[in-house]
């Protein structure tokens, strides 16, 4: 059993889908249920991976016993069983939450809804779990695709951001394919590890650097590195809010899975970080990203809208701290893909409950939450103290590894932009505390002191038991960060950076 | 000898913490306030009852996790920490009587809230109180600041914002601004955070560097507000009297001092900073700050302002003592933490306990106060002396060892700093005494029959005016304490 765990990941959401589909044109009741089994399902093959691979190492699989680099082969080291575990955990408590939102904000469609999450999330895992270039692009369509029919759910703009997203994302895809192409041009192969075998004479080829090169385009345009992240906020923003705590958490993430995949185990550190020398180009790139995602966060007076730009500045921590090049760094980077997941899905989870009470999240929302809505503005905080980067909260054990490897590396404009975007950040979410603690009720500029009375309307209990988990999760992965880096991170670093 | 690996020092961490959910549940002020004084009773006894094994000379030390290689969130009891405990702990459960008084006299909103907070900002003083290494240090840091700002903002008006803000500019600026790359850059350079008698810091290292450090650190824990980093003090005192009291004057800047002093003998030491002439420019910052803060205070008419001004000076003494990097000036620097405590807490119970009774905040308005309220402006008087720094009061010993340790420093400016700065505190403090005692009441308002305040505030201040007076006939505990820290 334990060695089909690659691909039950994807089969058994897949075939989850199938379920939910039907059932939601005869008993639209049974679509949570299925879609809980089928996810669940997923999740604890992926914790059992993770297991598997803590204890026994790397796990590769043979689709139906075909021999790489002929059959799909799947593979699970350190890295993305991490990464796995990452998605299937976001996409899980996220699903309880999101049950509330389809009740209230799109009943009719729950079928359809709850079909795409699951496709959604099988193009998510697969990605992560499997070998191959070429699958790989498959199976990053499959997410890409339902997650535009997801976003185009929303209300208002919503269908015109995800048309937006569909433009710049097909872009992204077709480069990534262009660069698994011209790969397959040189080396004949599309097998993750074949292809790494065969590359090292070929170098010099300028098809493979042009390969390198428009590959990485892709998968940047893809995870919304500035400044190739103009579709980003409008299509997170206007999204349903179950749909934007799951893709703004997850796509960014698992794209930065891919672009490190592609770099270490491709392209190889030898000719991405020694060959063509463009590190320190790059982690200048991240720089200003974090700079100009921070700046436009600050221009924001919806805060979900904020939160995008906050997405778009986090981006730049992972790619800086991957291309340093140092152990230090790449352990920030993919600890940040971890904690960043689920800061996120924190902060997206909390506006969602906003908007459930109130309608939207402006700032002319949010006076007086404090008092009416205690139990999601705590999440919100905690959420916010590890965007800040506020021990035990784990959004500081990443930004500690980064800002070291930074130090290591002797860059100090990453380490310079690191601290100014913590800064900016409590300057971003006091600002909304401030609204929210400070402006009496009904907005009125009365005093807000003698009336003790609690006026409180919360969001429904599925939504605030999922935020409150993911919140404490926040803590929790931040006080085992040292386990967590110690048993599987720093086995996933490569030979080259230690 | 060995530590001695004890659960004790998590437990007086979390006790405060654990009573949060009781006080957000109880509806009841009278539960609330039971709690509040049932969880301050036990922290003191827990922190009291590690006080002999830190007297024998051992330590006590409890690890929470590991969180990065050679970094672990720790515990440890030492003598200084348990100094800055003890103090804090025992002016708790006095200020937990005082806030009843002050928040039932005044009627004030959001009472759980604010005991809540109350609580969370005792935990993380006294775990940064009890932090074995920098990062624990930090992390207690930053979670006051973040637990102090609903305190500071309790009138939750739009001047409460503006002081909110400035607080938060000053104190998380800092810390994340400075702190932070210094804290990375010392764990880069020497593989640990963990302190040491001997510091951690490689001498080896370039000497610029370390000073650069060092001045990252000592303006990054800005909750001591060495100048020119010290404005949020003062605007902080918008927040309510008890907790401009035990906040402002004990715990948040006390935490920040103590931070000070941890790196200047635990992550620099003694020697290091000695061989690089360090402590001197240390030592002319915190005089700089001293006088010029002793200089504003004299032209302050607000009561709180005033003593924020005067807690700003006396905080440097503290930095000062230490940084003469001589025995005697290290247990001065040490035991002022406690002395300066007990003085200045009594000053803001005063100053709460007269605008409870008679809602006057300044100087100008206290003509003849000395007569509708004696036992207060008493009190008032002997928290002046301590702070002064003259006999019989608690103040005299800890300036006593201060003017001995400049002398084998042959620091004879520091001397005439500390001297000079004696006298300013006499030249802005006597004034109101005078006022308070000497000069009649303007006729215009003798029809308002007030009297002292309510026996919650009076009894509390009484209570650390006569602390102030056992500390210069018993200093034994804290002195011995700082002797043992010094050496």
């Amino acid at each position: 059993m334990s060695e089909h765990y690659p691909a039950l990941l994807v089969i058994l959401p897949l075939l989850a889908s199938f379920f939910i589909s039907a059932a939601g044109w005869f008993r639209p009741v049974l679509c949570f249920p299925f879609t809980v089994a089928g996810l669940a399902g997923s999740l604890l093959v992926s914790l059992g991976l993770l297991g598997d691979v803590m204890s026994g190492g790397p796990v590769s699989y043979r689709f139906a016993g075909w021999d790489p680099p002929w059959g799909i082969y799947y593979r699970v080291d350190h890295l993305n069983a991490l990464v796995l575990a990452v998605v299937s955990v976001v996409g899980f408590i996220n699903l309880l939450a999101a049950r509330s939102s389809v009740e209230k904000e799109f009943p009719e469609k729950a079928g359809p809804f709850y079909t795409l999450y699951v496709l959604f999330m099988t193009g998510l895992l697969g990605m992560v779990v499997t070998g191959d270039a070429f699958n790989l692009y498959v199976l990053l369509e499959i997410a890409a695709i339902t997650g535009y029919a997801l976003i185009a759910l929303g209300k208002g703009r919503a269908p015109l951001s995800s048309l937006h997203y569909i433009f710049m994302g097909t872009i992204g895809a077709s480069f990534y394919l262009l660069g698994v192409g011209y790969l397959y041009i040189v080396t004949g192969s599309l097998n993750m590890e074949d292809i790494a075998r065969l590359l090292p004479p070929l170098y010099e080829s300028k098809v493979v650097t042009a390969a390198f090169v428009i590959l990485m385009v892709g998968v940047w345009l893809k995870m919304g590195f500035f400044p190739l992240h103009a579709w980003l906020p409008n299509a997170y923003t206007h999204a349903p809010s179950p749909v934007s705590s799951l893709v703004a958490p997850l796509m960014t993430k698992v794209m930065v899975y891919v672009m490190i995949r592609m770099v270490v185990t491709v392209f190889t550190l030898d000719f991405a970080f020694t060959f063509l020398g463009l590190n320190d180009a790059v982690v200048w790139l991240a720089v200003v990203a974090i700079v100009m995602g921070s700046l436009l966060a600050l221009s924001e007076k919806d805060v979900k809208r904020m939160l995008t730009y906050i997405v778009v500045a986090e981006v730049g921590y992972m790619v800086g701290g991957f291309w340093l090049g140092n152990s230090a760094g790449f352990t920030g980077a993919v600890l940040h893909i971890l904690n960043d997941a689920l800061m996120t899905l924190c902060l997206f989870l909390a506006v969602g409950n906003i908007v459930h009470v109130k309608g939207n999240s402006r700032m002319e929302s949010l006076p007086g939450l404090f008092r009416t809505m205690p139990w999601t503005m705590a999440a919100l905080v905690v959420g916010a103290l590890s965007i800040i980067g506020v021990p035990p909260t784990c959004g500081f054990f990443s930004k500690w590894y980064l800002l070291l490897g930074a130090l290591e590396a002797g860059h100090y404009g990453f380490l310079a932009a690191l601290l100014f975007s913590s800064l900016v950040s409590v300057v971003l979410f006091f600002r909304i505390f401030e609204v929210g603690y400070f402006e009496p009720l009904g907005g009125s500029h009365g005093s807000a002191h003698g009336d003790d009375e609690h006026v409180v309307r919360e969001a429904p209990l599925g939504m605030l038991v999922p935020l409150w988990i993911t919140a404490l999760g926040l803590i929790l992965v931040g006080l085992y960060t040292g386990e967590i880096v110690g048993r599987v991170i720093r086995h996933a670093v490569p030979a080259m950076m230690l | 000898m060995e530590p001695l690996y004890s659960i004790m020092p998590l437990i007086a961490v979390l006790v405060s913490l654990g009573v949060v959910p009781i006080l957000m549940s109880s509806r009841s002020a009278n539960v609330r306030e039971a709690w509040t004084f049932g969880a301050a009773a036990l922290k003191f006894l827990i922190v009291l009852s590690m006080l002999p094994t830190v007297l024998e000379g051992r330590v006590l030390v409890c690890t929470i996790a590991e969180v990065l290689p050679g970094v672990a969130i720790r515990l440890r009891v030492d003598a200084l920490g348990m100094l800055f405990a003890l103090v804090a702990s025992s002016l708790w459960i006095i200020t937990s009587a005082y806030s009843i008084g002050y928040m039932r006299g005044l009627k004030e909103h959001g009472q759980t809230r604010y005991f809540c907070f109350f609580a969370l900002a005792l935990s993380a003083t006294i775990g940064a109180a009890f932090s074995a290494n920098l990062f624990t240090l930090y992390l207690f840091y930053e979670m006051l600041s973040f637990a102090t700002y609903p305190l500071v903002t309790h009138h939750q008006d739009a001047e409460a914002r503006r002081s909110g803000r400035k607080y938060l500019l000053y104190i998380v600026g800092t810390s994340i601004g400075l702190v932070l790359p210094a804290m990375v850059v010392a764990y880069y350079l020497s593989g640990t955070l963990e302190f040491s008698g001997h510091g951690f810091l490689p001498a080896s290292s370039s000497p610029i560097l370390l000073g650069v450090l060092l001045f990252m650190f000592l303006f990054g824990f800005a909750k001591a507000a060495i100048m020119p980093l010290h404005a949020w003090l003062p605007a902080a005192m918008v927040a309510p009297t008890p907790v401009s009291a035990l906040l402002h004057a004990v715990a948040v800047v006390k935490v920040g001092v103590f931070c000070i002093l941890r790196v200047l003998t635990e992550v620099f030491g003694v020697e290091l900073l000695a061989s690089l002439n360090l402590g001197t420019a240390v030592a002319y910052v915190a005089a700089f700050t001293i006088i010029v803060a002793s200089l504003i205070a004299l032209t302050q008419d607000e009561l709180k302002r005033l003593l924020a001004f005067s807690t700003i000076g006396q905080l440097s003494y503290i930095v000062l003592g230490v940084a003469l990097l001589t025995p005697k000036g290290i247990t001065g620097g040490m035991v002022h933490i406690a002395m300066h405590a007990f003085g200045k807490i009594t000053l803001f119970f005063c100053a709460g306990a007269i605008f409870v009774a008679t809602g006057k905040k300044y100087i100008s308005q206290m003509a003849g106060i000395g007569k509708q309220m004696p036992l207060t402006m008493a009190a008032f008087f002997i928290g002046v002396l301590s702070v002064i720094g003259l006999p019989p009061t608690g103040g005299f010993v800890s300036k006593w060892y201060l003017v001995l340790g400049t002398l084998p420093a042959d620091q004879w400016s520091m001397l005439i700093v500390i001297l000079t700065s004696s006298l300013l505190n006499a030249a802005y403090f006597f004034p109101i005494l005078y006022r308070a005692f000497f000069r009649q009441e303007d006729q215009s308002r003798n029809d308002v029959a007030v009297g002292e305040a309510p026996l919650w505030c009076l009894v509390p201040l009484m209570i650390t005016a006569v602390g102030c007076i056992l500390l210069f006939f018993y200093p034994f505990i804290f002195l011995r304490l700082a002797e043992l820290a010094g050496s």
